[in-house]
Order: structure tokens, then C-alpha cells, then sequence
């Protein structure tokens, strides 16, 4: 291609994506300085807004470390009952021969595309019968059960592209069934499992609804409900603060991004090589 | 070790894809299973691996009975048509994972696992992973594995189908060598005829979950027990004529031949001609006909023969003849190795 196309395309490029450039230049930029009334142009920079990260921004909310640490133990451990349920359901689906199988496969392409908001009242009443309203616990369950048929999915496509001579071959060795699943069928699928470990953990991060609604009290508030609780409580909202912890919230997301891109391709590329 | 399959069954399903088979291959045979595809050759070798569960009837090894017993605790190796190497593991962890599963020391894992690869040729590869080796060495590495713990027997299924024509012809003689040096029983899978005329002792030729014959290749490609087996065996094919006998072979158009001795049938036959044995080199009954097309192939030339009654009979003619296409030939077959074929296809 010629240059001068290539720069006709960056700017066609650059138009379209400039909005969004801006929104995330300007979210880092109020967050650190303090703009004129009214306008836009910075006129001093300053750390306040940051003020979040050493001191109580009110006496009524939780220090927002210990936010932190409830958002991450809901990402994670929605990650690893993702992932742990999805191995060993995607195995059983892709290769097990048993009763009511394609009656579960479908139930999941059905589930996968459900309007999960839709049953938020019954998991209300389920999760109060259980005593396990209000409660991290809670969330982590009804997250990790939602997000399961997205995950077996996943997962029952990269089993489907192992051969199955591996398999025979395994068991002609001598192994048991499980061990070969174990051994020799786990590996070649941890790609997809590296995979959804970090696209589940990203789901369970930006979870809005469910802490909202399942767990509101102060306790079990993780950072989205936290940043929900900051702009709807005052009554002069602080537009600043806001923004900060927005860029607080949003710091971990850029940064298993950037560190994990090449696996979470892995998701959209399907299946292992070689 | 000696295997006897007596009256096997397998259905999948509703479908039932061999039916009464009996297989038996003697201690330290190598036995082809010919066929082409979804004739149920592949389905009897997974069957005898353990891996297919029988539907009915008997396996033994030796004296043992192995009817019932799980893939695992079959004294068998598999070498698979893709090879289906550990692709996360190093040759030498592939080659001793039959090994480890028997939880031996690492020590003499690692004992075996040369020897084996110093058998197979690939002792300077052990740290390789599968995806840096060529066809051929993950070809060794299958056969290493599936060697290593010893077996009584070796199921081959389709093992040089993956490999260029060079390689094909390399690896046919060096798994032979390999069935040879470790005398074990071996069962070879495929639909090749020249891998199973060039590798094994023995060919069962199979047909739709039977066994049409079974006999060495020689006997197999000489007297055929049908006119499937005859059509299935040579290269280039056997040609095919229909014939009324009635104390001569009347072909229709003016040709007729002699009847070759020993036969008194009468009514209609098919006539099997292989092209060596028709030509004007030969002695015997002539039939007349025309030169429809002459393929050289070097050493002597293809010539297809198109008789008066629109039936054709091909010819191998050593090279350096002056025939040419169009020419009005007459020439002879020889009836000594002629086969002759019922209306059912059975040999006469």
C-alpha cells in the first residue's frame, strides 16, 4: 500500500476512534487536576481527588482497600469455580457418552443466551432462604453459576479439537481414564483454560448488578457499587473523586490486558496448535 | 503370542458392522487387514486393542481369555494413523509414559527408554518435543511407544497413510524389521495392497465386516477365492470378461478360448485376465481385438485392448514392440493363469 492511503486510512482511523480517546484522556486528566468552572482546560494539578487511597472519604464507607480486596476475592474466586466447574463439564460433554447429553448441550446454548437479569428476583429468594443474602459468598455463587455455560462452552470447543487418538493412546498405555484426562487431555486445552481463568476474573471485576442488588450492605461492596454509592449518595456529586476511582477501577483491567492479550485471543482463535 | 478372535460381533448402535468374524493370527505372525474403507478392518484392530467393546463372541491371547478386559490391561501396543503423540511432552517422556504409568523407577525408564530409542533409530532426538520431528521420526517415536512396555502384540492401524511415497517405502521395511527382531505378533490395518503384499506373512482381505480370504500374498494374488479378491489384488487391475462356457469359452464377437483344464462348468462365467498374462509374447489361446490406448511406462508399456463385443482386456508389453493405436492385433492369453469366476463371483 501506498503512503498516502495508509495516511488517509490512520486518520479515517483516528476520527473515528477520537471520542474514546478523549473520554479516557479526559477521565485521567480530571482526576489529577482541577478544571475551571464550567470548563475544561485544567488549571491546576493536584492529587485530592486521589484522596481516597489514604484517607476515609466519609466515616459511613468502608476504606476502599478493603473494597479492593472484596472486588478481587469476588473476581477470583468467581474465576477459579468457573474454571474448575468448565474442565471437568466440557470434558464430560465433549467426549463421555451418558444419558440426557444433548438434552445438557442444549440447555447450554439456551442458558449462554438467557437474560440472566430476568431471574434476579428468584435468585433474591433463593439466596435469602439460604442465608446467604448480603453475603460475598452469595455473589460469588450466582456469578460463577452464570457465567458457567459460557465457560463449558468455551471449553467443550477446545476438548472437541484434541484428537481422540491421543486418548485411545493414553489408555492402550495403561492409564486410567482419569489420569489421561489428567496428563495428556489438560494440557493441550491450557490455552483455553489460561484463557478463561482471566476473562472470568474480568467478568466478576466489572460485575455491577448482582452485588447491587444481592449483596448492598456495606460489607460484601465491592468497586463498582462502591463508585454507585460515591455519585448517587451526595447530593453535590464529586465529579473528581468520581473519575479517580473510575481510573482506580479501571487500572487492573488495562494492566491483565496488556500482560494476558495474546491468551485471551485464545478464546476467539479456538483451539490449540500443534 | 498366538490371537484367536472367534465369532465377533460389533454393532454401533443399530447397526451391526461385523457379524460372526473369526480371525487367527499365529505367535509371531504379521497379519495384514486389506479392505477399503468401512469394510470394519479398523473396527476388529480396536476391538483386539481393547478399545471397541466386543458385541459377541471370543479373544483370546495365547490361552488367556481377554474378552472382557479393559484397554489397559491388554499386553498390547498401538501405533495410530496420526501417530497421536503427546504433543506437550518430550519424545523421551512419550516414549516412557507406558512406563511411568507401571510406576518403574526413573532409572529404568530411562534404561528402556533408550534401548527402545536406539532400536528405533531416534536415540539422538530423546529431548525434542513431537512438533520439531519429520513424519518418519514421529513415525519411530509411535512405534518406540507402543514397543516399550514390552507387548504381546502389535496393532498397526494404518501407519504409513500420513507419509510421502519416499518415506512410505522406508518405513515399510524398517517396521518389518522392527516385527522381526522382537518376534511379536503384529496386526497391520490398511487399504493398500502393496503395504500388506510387501509387510506381512499373511492377508485377511475383508468386505463388508467379513473375511473374503485368507492366505499368504502370494497365494492370495495367484488363486483368488472371488472375483472381489482378484479385483482387489494387482496392479494394474485385473480385466474382467464375460463368458458363456460350453465346453469352450464363447466371448461374444467371434473370440473364443479354450477351456482351461479342470473345468466343466457351463452356462455364464467371468473370465479374470491379469495383463501379464495377455499379450504377443505369449503362447496359448489367441483373441482378436484393437489397440484402444498404449500408456509407456518405461520398462514395458500399458495397452488396452478393446475386443469386437465392446469388452476390454489389458495388456503389460515389454517396451521396444512396434504396435500402435488403432492396429488390428490378435494375441494370446495364457490359460494356465486365468481365473474363472461363478455368476456369484465365487472361484471355479
Amino acid at each position: 500500500m501506498n503512503t498516502k492511503g495508509n495516511w488517509i486510512l490512520i486518520l479515517a482511523l483516528s476520527l473515528i476512534s477520537a471520542p474514546l480517546v478523549i473520554m479516557y484522556g479526559f477521565q485521567l486528566i480530571d482526576s489529577i487536576s482541577r478544571p475551571a468552572p464550567g470548563g475544561i482546560i485544567p488549571q491546576e494539578w493536584e492529587l485530592t481527588n486521589w484522596r481516597f487511597l489514604w484517607t476515609s472519604i466519609d466515616s459511613a464507607r468502608p476504606s476502599i482497600w478493603r473494597v479492593t480486596f472484596n472486588t478481587f476475592v469476588f473476581a477470583s474466586s468467581t474465576a477459579l469455580l468457573v474454571c474448575a466447574f468448565s474442565i471437568t463439564a466440557a470434558y464430560a460433554l465433549s467426549r463421555l457418552n451418558f444419558s440426557a447429553r444433548r438434552f445438557f448441550l442444549a440447555g447450554l446454548i439456551m442458558l449462554h443466551a438467557f437474560p440472566t437479569i430476568t431471574l434476579i428476583i428468584a435468585i433474591f429468594i433463593v439466596l435469602q432462604f439460604l442465608g446467604l443474602y448480603d453475603s460475598l459468598m452469595g455473589v460469588i455463587l450466582v456469578k460463577a453459576a452464570l457465567e458457567l455455560p459460557f465457560g463449558i462452552w468455551i471449553m467443550k470447543g477446545f476438548y472437541d479439537s484434541v484428537p481422540w487418538e491421543i486418548e485411545m493412546a493414553g489408555v492402550q498405555d495403561g492409564a486410567s481414564r482419569f489420569r489421561v484426562w489428567r496428563e495428556l487431555i489438560l494440557p493441550q486445552v491450557k490455552p483455553g483454560l489460561s484463557a478463561l481463568l482471566i476473562f472470568s476474573f474480568l467478568a466478576g471485576w466489572s460485575e455491577f448488578i448482582l452485588p447491587l442488588v444481592l449483596a448492598p450492605g456495606a460489607d460484601a461492596q465491592v468497586l463498582a457499587t462502591y463508585m454507585n454509592a460515591v455519585i448517587a449518595d451526595d447530593t453535590r456529586p464529586d465529579y473528581g473523586l468520581f473519575k479517580a476511582i473510575g481510573m482506580f477501577y479501571a487500572l487492573p483491567v488495562i494492566a491483565v490486558y496488556l500482560l494476558f492479550q495474546k491468551r485471551l485471543m485464545n478464546i476467539y482463535g479456538g483451539g490449540t496448535k500443534g | 503370542m498366538r490371537i484367536e478372535l472367534q465369532n465377533f460381533t460389533k454393532r454401533f448402535g443399530d447397526t451391526t458392522v461385523i457379524e460372526d468374524m473369526s480371525l487367527s493370527v499365529a505367535s509371531g505372525e504379521m497379519v495384514a487387514l486389506l479392505g477399503p474403507s468401512g469394510c470394519g478392518k479398523s473396527t476388529t484392530l480396536f476391538a483386539i486393542s481393547g478399545i471397541h467393546r466386543i458385541d459377541g463372541g471370543t479373544l483370546h491371547f495365547g490361552d488367556r481369555d481377554v474378552t472382557a478386559l479393559p484397554p489397559q490391561d491388554r499386553p498390547v501396543g498401538v501405533v495410530f494413523q496420526n501417530y497421536a503423540l503427546y504433543p506437550h511432552m518430550s519424545v523421551a517422556e512419550n516414549i516412557g509414559f507406558p512406563l511411568k504409568v507401571q510406576k518403574l523407577s526413573s532409572s529404568e525408564i530411562k534404561r528402556r527408554v533408550s534401548e527402545m530409542a536406539d532400536l528405533v533409530q531416534i536415540g539422538n532426538l530423546l529431548s525434542r518435543k513431537p512438533q520439531q520431528l519429520s513424519g518418519g521420526q514421529q513415525q519411530r517415536v509411535a512405534l518406540a511407544r507402543a514397543l516399550v512396555r514390552k507387548p504381546d502384540v502389535l496393532l498397526l492401524d494404518e501407519p504409513l497413510a500420513n507419509l510421502d511415497a519416499k518415506l512410505r517405502l522406508e518405513m515399510r521395511s524398517e517396521i518389518r524389521r522392527l516385527q522381526r527382531e522382537t518376534g511379536i505378533t503384529a496386526i497391520l490395518v490398511t487399504h493398500d495392497q502393496i503395504e500388506a503384499m510387501s509387510m506381512c506373512d499373511r492377508i485377511a482381505l475383508m468386505k463388508d465386516g467379513n473375511i473374503e480370504q485368507i492366505s499368504t500374498p502370494s497365494e492370495m494374488y495367484e488363486r483368488p477365492a472371488s472375483r472381489y479378491v482378484a479385483g482387489f489384488l494387482g496392479n494394474p487391475p485385473i480385466s474382467f470378461l464375460q463368458a458363456e462356457a460350453n465346453g469352450q469359452l464363447a466371448l461374444g464377437g467371434g473370440n473364443a478360448l479354450a477351456l482351461p483344464n479342470g473345468i466343466t462348468a457351463t452356462g455364464p462365467v467371468t473370465l479374470g485376465v491379469r495383463p501379464e498374462h495377455f499379450g504377443p509374447q505369449h503362447r496359448g489361446s489367441s483373441v482378436a481385438g484393437r489397440v484402444s490406448f498404449i500408456e509407456p511406462q518405461g520398462r514395458e508399456d500399458l495397452i488396452d485392448v478393446i475386443l469386437p463385443d465392446d469388452q476390454r482386456l489389458r495388456a503389460i508389453v515389454p517396451a521396444g514392440h512396434d504396435i500402435t493405436l488403432g492396429q488390428e492385433i490378435s494375441w494370446q492369453v495364457d490359460l494356465d493363469r486365468v481365473h474363472l469366476f461363478d455368476a456369484e463371483g465365487a472361484r471355479l
